[in-house]
């Protein structure tokens, strides 16, 4: 066919970097050894490696290499801080705070809490995609011991006021989490400077392999311990056991580096391409809406509804050489939308109706182009379709209609 | 998820959109589904009364590519029947001829449920019995 294949679901997973790739093959080749073998040169280079890849991630969060935990990824994280402190801290109390848009890594491991005899807040969010600050304020309890929320949100790239977060916490003396997955090294974070004691991250995210991620454990003032979820031979400061990904872990270091180096000029790049085809389709599409904060985002990240068009139908149209995500699952398992931006206080018809285009650091000015193009036909072919759309060009009130929900 | 060219046909040509006059007397009209299921379809037919067969069948579906593609090939499928035969068309053909993934299946239901509806409509503007109150007295 011959297509040019676009990809813009670099929140999903970003493609591996060469320069990544080309740092970890010596580990699967002339260094293959077990960073914990200490009684020969061959754990020494493995050992070797995983110190310079520690460091090198340590330096792009702006914190001490010891308070960098290696993880099989943002997931594995995510239930560690949260699990982990549940257990390590329950003489103190037994509530977690987070918020309704929240990664299901750490909605399920809240659940997993509320299991165990935890109780867990869930906090709303604004049409924005903020969380008030005077709403999570009242939820700390004497029995809080952690307030989890995320640094960026994966679907709508709305960032939330983590310094005003960080303030509350430390003013209350309870522990601060985020899942950074979606911000590290595609905006500057840093954890220590505005209080977060526990975050979550991944490479894949950021340039570098699958199946590697970090948790960041403050080490001082407060020195946070988390109760380790995976045992055995006591790696990872006993936080956690495995034998490390030494591959992974020097391509994850070689993606921060990179990632240090050019985070500032991707960003910029990508939010002029971003900002280009989310006005080329509002522009050019009437009944555009996007979703959540415009002011408080990441930069390659939009999240567009087009109303009276269901986003998986839309997808289809175009899907064949440009990847996107849709916050519509229609299945007969779920028919729910996405309860993101049903948090936000979209309505269904609109959660149903969106796309989320998030760009990378191969998405090139053809890709958004043909992008646009294509999007608009597609758009527009569906509401041809659409009896709502119909309905609604004819004035028909539609939330008038009794639909027979099935 | 990968789909059959049967499928991807019917919804990159859907047959048969459009819309017929639903306050004509020869028209039925079913509309199922609900925009917060995210999916909707409205099926009309237009019949002969003298002959009791379907000689115009549009739809407009708001859904995904498998309820599009179900309620294009029902428009196909009902064209030329009478309103009994019409009534016969079971989902399940559907599936097959689509080849349907299971997660999908609740398309074809919804195609059916909008002839059934279209039909029950035209019926009803003739004062006959409808499929309901047939369904009823069996």
């Amino acid at each position: 066919m011959g297509q040019r294949l676009i990809y813009l679901d670099n929140n999903a997973t970003t493609p591996t970097d060469p320069r990544v790739v080309d740092a970890m093959i010596p580990y699967f080749y002339e260094n293959p050894g077990n960073a914990a073998s200490r009684n020969h040169p061959f754990g020494w280079a493995a050992e070797g490696a995983v110190d310079t890849a520690r460091k090198q991630i340590a330096d792009l969060i702006n914190v001490d290499e010891r308070e960098i935990i290696f993880t099989s990824g943002a997931t594995e994280s995510d239930n560690l801080a949260i699990k982990g402190v549940f257990e390590m801290y329950q003489r103190k109390g037994n509530h977690i705070i987070t918020a309704k848009t929240e990664h299901k890594a750490v909605l399920d491991a809240c659940g997993k809490v509320e299991k165990m005899g935890g109780s867990v807040t869930y906090l709303n969010v604004d049409r924005e995609g903020l969380i008030n600050l005077e709403e999570l304020e009242a939820a700390i309890t004497d029995k809080t011991v952690l307030v989890s929320i995320m640094w960026a949100n994966n679907e709508t790239g709305v960032i939330q006021d983590m310094k005003a977060i960080g303030e509350i916490c430390a003013k209350h003396g309870v522990l601060f989490m985020s899942d950074a997955t979606q911000a590290v090294g595609k905006i500057p974070v840093d954890p220590k400077e505005v209080g977060v004691h526990l975050m979550a991250f991944t490479s894949h995210k950021m340039y570098g392999p699958k199946g590697v991620g970090a948790l960041f454990v403050n080490r001082k003032n407060p020195r946070v311990k988390v109760t380790s979820q995976m045992d055995g031979g006591g790696h990872e400061r006993g936080m956690r056991s495995g034998t490390l990904n030494v591959p992974g872990i020097v391509g994850f270091g070689k993606a921060a580096e990179i990632a240090k180096a050019e985070m500032a000029s991707d960003a910029e790049r990508l939010s002029r391409l971003r900002d280009k085809l989310e006005s080329a389709l509002t522009g050019m599409l009437e009944e555009s809406y996007v979703n959540g904060s415009r002011e408080h985002r990441m930069p390659h990240v939009t999240n567009i509804s087009f109303k009276h068009v269901e986003g998986e139908g839309l997808m289809m149209t175009f899907n064949q050489n440009i990847a996107v995500s849709s916050g519509s699952a229609c299945t007969s398992a779920s028919l729910e939308p996405s309860y993101v931006l049903v948090a936000l206080g979209l309505g269904d018809d609109l959660a149903h109706s969106s796309l989320r285009f998030s760009l990378g650091r191969f998405t090139t000015e053809e890709d958004i182009d043909e992008t646009i193009a294509k999007v608009a036909e597609g758009v527009n072919h569906m509401r041809d379709l659409s009896p709502i759309w119909e309905m609604y060009k004819e004035g028909i009130d539609i939330d008038a209609i009794e639909w027979s929900a099935h | 998820m990968a789909y059959s060219e049967k499928l991807l046909d019917h919804f990159k040509n859907p047959r048969n959109v459009g819309t017929l006059d639903k306050n004509s007397e020869n028209v039925g009209t079913g509309l199922v589904g609900a925009p917060e299921c995210g999916d909707v379809m409205r099926l009309q037919i237009e019949v002969d009364p003298a002959t009791q067969k379907i000689t115009a069948a549009k739809f407009k579906t708001f859904g995904c590519g498998s309820a599009i593609a179900s309620s294009s090939l029902a428009t196909e499928w009902l064209k030329g029947k009478t309103v009994d035969e019409a009534l016969a068309i079971d989902n399940m053909a559907i599936v097959e001829e689509l080849a349907l993934p299971p997660v999908k299946i609740h398309c074809s239901v919804l195609a059916e449920d909008a002839i059934k509806g279209a039909i029950k409509d035209y019926q009803q503007k003739k004062g006959v019995q409808t499929v309901e109150s047939i369904a009823a007295s069996h």
